[in-house]
């Protein structure tokens, strides 16, 4: 599995796309850093990116990868090499490959621009923590979309899907049975539905670690006092941690079983 | 002209008495008068009693005749956290430059550095006051002034801390130049009219700024209100004036730059509102016009809380703020005019300097976090933006004239400080 996933990982360090995506971070931590100056304040536009663009690049990345490599893929299926090791493999060096081109991109800039003496410190790395986590929960979704459909179509749509439902329809069902039910105390089910959605979660998180999380007022102190125990902190990491290892468990058995 | 020749001669004689009897007593640890209270006994209507710089252990300096009590070099009054300091229980009293520490603290009574009670034309001045429960403390007082003043507490609970400068019961005061920080409530005013409160600095203090309930035809300006508890907070007044202040920093889930409640016919103008949760909520206050005030940088603007009726918006500045104007109704008779919004996206094809389109203020998202506060936790979220998008281009839930007819395209230069 190592030699595979050494193998993607460098076969993906060699190839246009981390460049193009590596490079992309790299303008953004800097463009964000020249133009205010603010550490806080990039570090909440970075979220906005982060929590939108991670999720949707991991999922197509994902979703290409695996239909592009397929010749690869099936040529290595020939070899003895077990199954389960091959897909893992490969899944790891995609999402290792992009969640290094996150960090290392957006470290970079805030790395000279002297990250480590500011007190933004904490929020910049729970930011590229989370970021790496997005990014490894949405490669596993789009292999697991992309192993049980073999029309490339129909997978690149599952996994269009994905991402509009977690980032953008999710949201909406959670505002209107927030709407609906607004007569009836609200905190724990919105504490519930947040925890749910890894979006929402990494969302909630950076922003109670941001000065902006005064604005949320009753909610937030209830989110705060949640989030702030050590309790919720290693229960939102484990959920978290989960969103990773159930879509790679299922990458496992789906790629055990599957007839090439 | 015998008759006037006679009052002038008697005027001058009259003059020239109290010239040549008003004396000088002077305090100091060498001298024959050791403590204030012995150079205040001695003195008579008129005199200026002198201390000289040292440390006086004294409580309880009572000054029932209209002297001037004048401190060299900054003095000390020790109060040994022993109760209150200076009581003044006559007219035309003066108290120049002491430093006051060590006021007792009590739950029973309030114990101030300077207290004045029921008297006319007082003047407090160059004061510093340190460790203190109440600092300043006017009861009943009317003419009187507050100037350059410096108060530095060490509060810490709300319950147990007291006031910077209080004013109860007072009229026609003039607090100018003071600079109160670490109390409970910086300025403090209950039933006081005709007050003119300007140029203090309030900052740090564990609860509000200023803080006024029943205090009508008052004028506040060229104040700063910096990183207080919670803010400033005015209530159930009537004519208030606020120019030129700025509101600033006042940043926590229950803060905001000011709280008004219950406040008519008042005027706001040229005021900054920075970096507070919320620049002001507004609550029951009707017929205020605001006019050339800057909102930068807050997470709402203006909160409108409901009974608010026939309140102008003209020439402000809104600034980057997380949400503009957020509203609770959708009866609406309040007027937005000729405001500039940073949010406008609107155009300008006859180059007037005025937006073509008009101006909603009030986002969807606002809207829905008004009736039901916890969907604030979806702050920032893609959808958000989508639902706020949408609903900018056709409204259907934000109310229909809530909005600004002609927006400026540019920032507007006000006349700061």
């Amino acid at each position: 599995m190592l030699k595979i996933l050494k193998y993607s990982f460098y076969d993906l360090m060699r190839s246009r796309w981390s460049y193009v995506y590596f490079l992309f971070y790299l303008l953004l931590g800097v463009v964000l850093l020249f133009l205010n100056n603010d550490l806080s304040k990039a570090v909440i536009t970075l979220m906005n990116v982060i929590i939108i663009l991670v999720p949707l690049i991991g999922t197509i990345f994902g979703v290409m990868y695996y239909y592009n490599s397929r010749e690869f893929t099936e040529l290595l299926l020939a070899q003895p090499v077990k199954r389960s090791s091959i897909f893992l493999g490969q899944y790891f060096g995609v999402a290792t490959s992009l969640s290094m081109s996150l960090v290392i991109g957006l470290g970079m800039p805030f790395v000279f621009y002297g990250i480590f003496n500011s007190n933004a410190i904490w929020d910049f790395s729970l930011l590229l923590v989370t970021g790496a986590f997005l990014t490894f929960i949405f490669t596993a979704l789009a292999f697991v979309i992309a192993l049980s459909n073999e029309n490339k179509i129909k997978g690149f749509g599952y996994a269009i899907l994905l991402w509009l439902f977690m980032a953008v329809i999710y949201d909406g069902i959670f505002l209107m049975s927030l709407l609906y039910f607004e007569d009836y105390p609200l905190d724990k089910f919105s504490l519930v539905a947040t925890m749910l959605n890894p979006v929402d979660l990494s969302r909630v998180l950076i922003l109670l670690k941001l000065d902006i999380s005064a604005l949320l007022g009753y909610t937030g102190a209830v989110f705060q006092k949640f989030f702030g125990t050590s309790f919720g902190l290693v229960l939102s990491s484990a959920l978290l941690a989960l969103w990773v290892l159930v879509p790679t468990f299922f990458i496992w058995r789906i790629a055990k079983r599957k007839d090439f | 002209m015998i008759k006037i020749f006679q009052i002038l001669i008697f005027l001058f004689i009259g003059f020239g008495s109290i010239q040549i009897w008003a004396k000088t007593i002077t305090v100091c640890s060498s001298c024959s008068v050791k403590t204030i209270q012995q150079g205040i006994n001695q003195a008579e209507e008129g005199d200026t009693v002198r201390v000289k710089k040292g440390i006086y252990k004294e409580v309880d300096i009572t000054i029932d005749k209209g002297i001037i009590l004048l401190g060299e070099n900054l003095p000390t009054i020790d109060g040994e956290d022993r109760g209150e300091i200076i009581k003044i229980v006559a007219d035309n009293v003066t108290v120049d430059g002491f430093k006051i520490i060590n006021v007792g603290t009590s739950y029973t009574s309030d114990y101030a550095a300077v207290r004045v009670i029921k008297r006319n034309g007082f003047l407090i001045q160059n004061l510093e006051l340190e460790k203190l429960f109440f600092g300043i403390y006017l009861e009943k007082s009317n003419n009187g002034k507050v100037l350059n003043n410096k108060i530095n507490g060490d509060a810490v609970n709300e319950y147990n801390s007291g006031n910077g400068i209080q004013l109860w019961y007072c009229k026609d005061v003039e607090v100018r130049g003071n600079n109160v920080q670490n109390v409970r409530d910086g300025i403090y005013l209950e039933f006081s009219d005709n007050i003119i409160i300007s140029r203090n600095i309030s900052r740090n203090n564990l609860r509000y700024g200023l803080h006024f309930m029943f205090s009508n035809h008052d004028v506040y300006e060229y104040n700063i209100f910096e990183n207080n508890g919670a803010g400033v907070a005015v209530m159930f007044s009537k004519f208030i004036e606020m120019n030129h202040n700025i509101f600033k920093k006042n940043w926590g889930t229950a803060a905001f730059g000011l709280l008004l409640k219950e406040i008519n016919d008042a005027k706001m103008t040229n005021n900054v509102f920075q970096e507070n949760t919320i620049g002001i909520n507004i609550e029951g206050s009707n017929r205020i016009e605001y006019k050339n005030n800057d909102f930068i940088s807050n997470g709402w603007a203006i909160k409108v809380r409901g009974a608010c009726y026939t309140n102008i918006l003209t020439e402000n500045n809104f600034l980057y703020n997380s949400f503009d104007i957020s509203y609770n109704s959708n009866l609406n008779d309040n007027k937005f005019d000729n405001n500039y919004w940073s949010n406008y996206t609107g155009y300008d094809l006859n180059k007037n300097g005025i937006g073509d389109v008009p101006y909603r203020p009030v986002k969807l998202f606002s809207y829905i976090v008004n009736r039901t506060p916890e969907t604030i936790i979806l702050l920032r979220s893609l959808f958000i933006d989508i639902i706020d998008f949408s609903e900018k281009v056709s409204p259907v839930f934000t109310p229909d004239d809530l909005v600004d007819e002609s927006p400026k395209m540019k920032p507007i230069k006000h006349d700061r400080r």
